[in-house]
């Protein structure tokens, strides 16, 4: 209990933040008509492509002869990038699509 | 310093991109560019922290490496998502949602060995190990089913196996901290890692095709959560940001696509469960 306190009290800020992101990402999102479900569900998939940060950070803390992490952080950060960037250009020729269709 | 406060000022734009971005993401005549906005968001995030991060005072090493892995990630990304074709979109989103995954899973697999268990932050790693490796495997089997390589398989009483599985997670999870050997708690992560692989492949592998969007929005979110929980580990504000909202949209999403199917939620995932009801129970 006291160790659950202590990590409440630490990160009061980043609780904060999670608990309005939350509410953030529900109001945002309310009123999107259904056909633009997938193109949304797209761009957030871009967007939780913000984990590559922390692959860069793993990747630039591995010491040079620590070979296992800089391999497994080599790995995470490409499909990191994959991730991101593969998902802004899927997400983009998706909407691309719809202009075309739409009047 | 100056270095870390632009850093912050990075960070706190990227958050505002990704914000801005998914609301206009949800409007037919501003959806294009809020795409731009937010890959905009994400580019200035990613420069800066390969820049500006510093750990206990000093820059990143290794840069060749990461650039070496950025180029390749960025050419594999770019040329995969050019190439797919219209109607197969939707298997490519999860096929990138899958790799989000599996690089949440292995900065926890890194990171692990870095911290002492003690350290609340090992639950945090271990959620996102787990939530990480349970969205790569779902999302791998999502794009096999979609892409027609995969066909629907489920057996008696799977729901049962699944609960027992995830029941198992969490008590190795538990078994983590009562003080075993080191070579103990590392055999019980990769376990717990394994296991959780396990499940992702059983949750999908029962839904059915027409199901396939719904489960993949939802894999998103899981993602998206898994990202957040890096963002507490680094301490990383536009990690936390980013990552919630896409927890928290992605489910509202979720709850969306299944109503503008005449479904609910519990319906697709459960009621796939055991064949014949499912049909039975499908409108």
């Amino acid at each position: 209990m006291d160790t659950l306190l202590a990590f409440f009290h630490q990160h009061t800020e980043l609780i904060y933040i999670v608990i309005l992101s939350i509410f953030l990402g529900v109001e945002v999102i309310s009123r999107v008509p259904s056909v633009l479900h997938t193109p949304l569900m797209s761009g957030a998939n871009a967007i939780h492509g913000v984990v590559i940060i922390g692959a860069i950070i793993v990747m630039g803390k591995a010491e040079p002869d620590n070979i296992p992490a800089l391999i497994i952080g080599f790995l995470a950060v490409i499909l990191g990038t994959i991730n991101v960037v593969g998902g802004f250009v899927v997400t983009d020729r998706m909407l691309e699509m719809f202009k075309g269709k739409k009047k | 310093m100056i270095g870390s406060s632009i850093l912050s000022i990075i960070y706190l734009v990227g958050s505002v991109t990704f914000i801005l971005g998914l609301k206009m993401l949800s409007r037919p005549d501003t959806a294009r560019k809020g795409n731009l906005v937010a890959a905009a968001g994400m580019l200035l995030a990613i420069l800066g922290t390969i820049f500006l991060y510093r750990v206990n005072g000093e820059p990143l090493h290794n840069l060749g490496w990461i650039f070496a892995a950025l180029a390749i990630g960025s050419i594999a990304g770019v040329s995969a998502a050019r190439k797919v074709k219209m109607t197969a979109m939707p298997e490519m989103v999860s096929l990138f949602n899958g790799m989000g995954g599996a690089c949440a899973a292995l900065i926890s697999i890194i990171e692990f060995a870095h911290y002492p268990l003690m350290d609340g932050m090992v639950v945090i790693m271990l959620l996102s190990l787990v939530i990480g490796a349970v969205s790569c495997a779902g999302s791998i089997i999502a794009y096999g089913k979609l892409a027609g390589k995969i066909k629907d398989f489920s057996f008696n009483g799977q729901h049962i196996v699944n609960l027992l599985i995830l029941g198992a997670i969490v008590i190795l999870s538990v078994l983590l901290f009562t003080g075993l050997s080191s070579a103990a708690v590392t055999a019980l992560f990769y376990t717990i890692c394994a296991l959780s692989l396990v499940y992702g492949v059983l949750f999908v592998l029962p839904i059915g095709g027409a199901d396939m969007p719904v489960v993949i929005s939802l894999l998103n979110s899981f993602t998206g959560v898994a990202a957040a929980c890096g963002g507490f580990l680094y301490d990383n504000p536009v990690m936390l940001t980013g990552g919630i909202l896409v927890g928290s949209a992605g489910t509202i999403l979720t709850i969306l696509m299944c109503n503008a199917m005449n479904r609910s939620l519990k319906n697709v995932l459960i009621g796939s469960f055991g064949g014949a009801t499912a049909a039975a129970g499908g409108g």
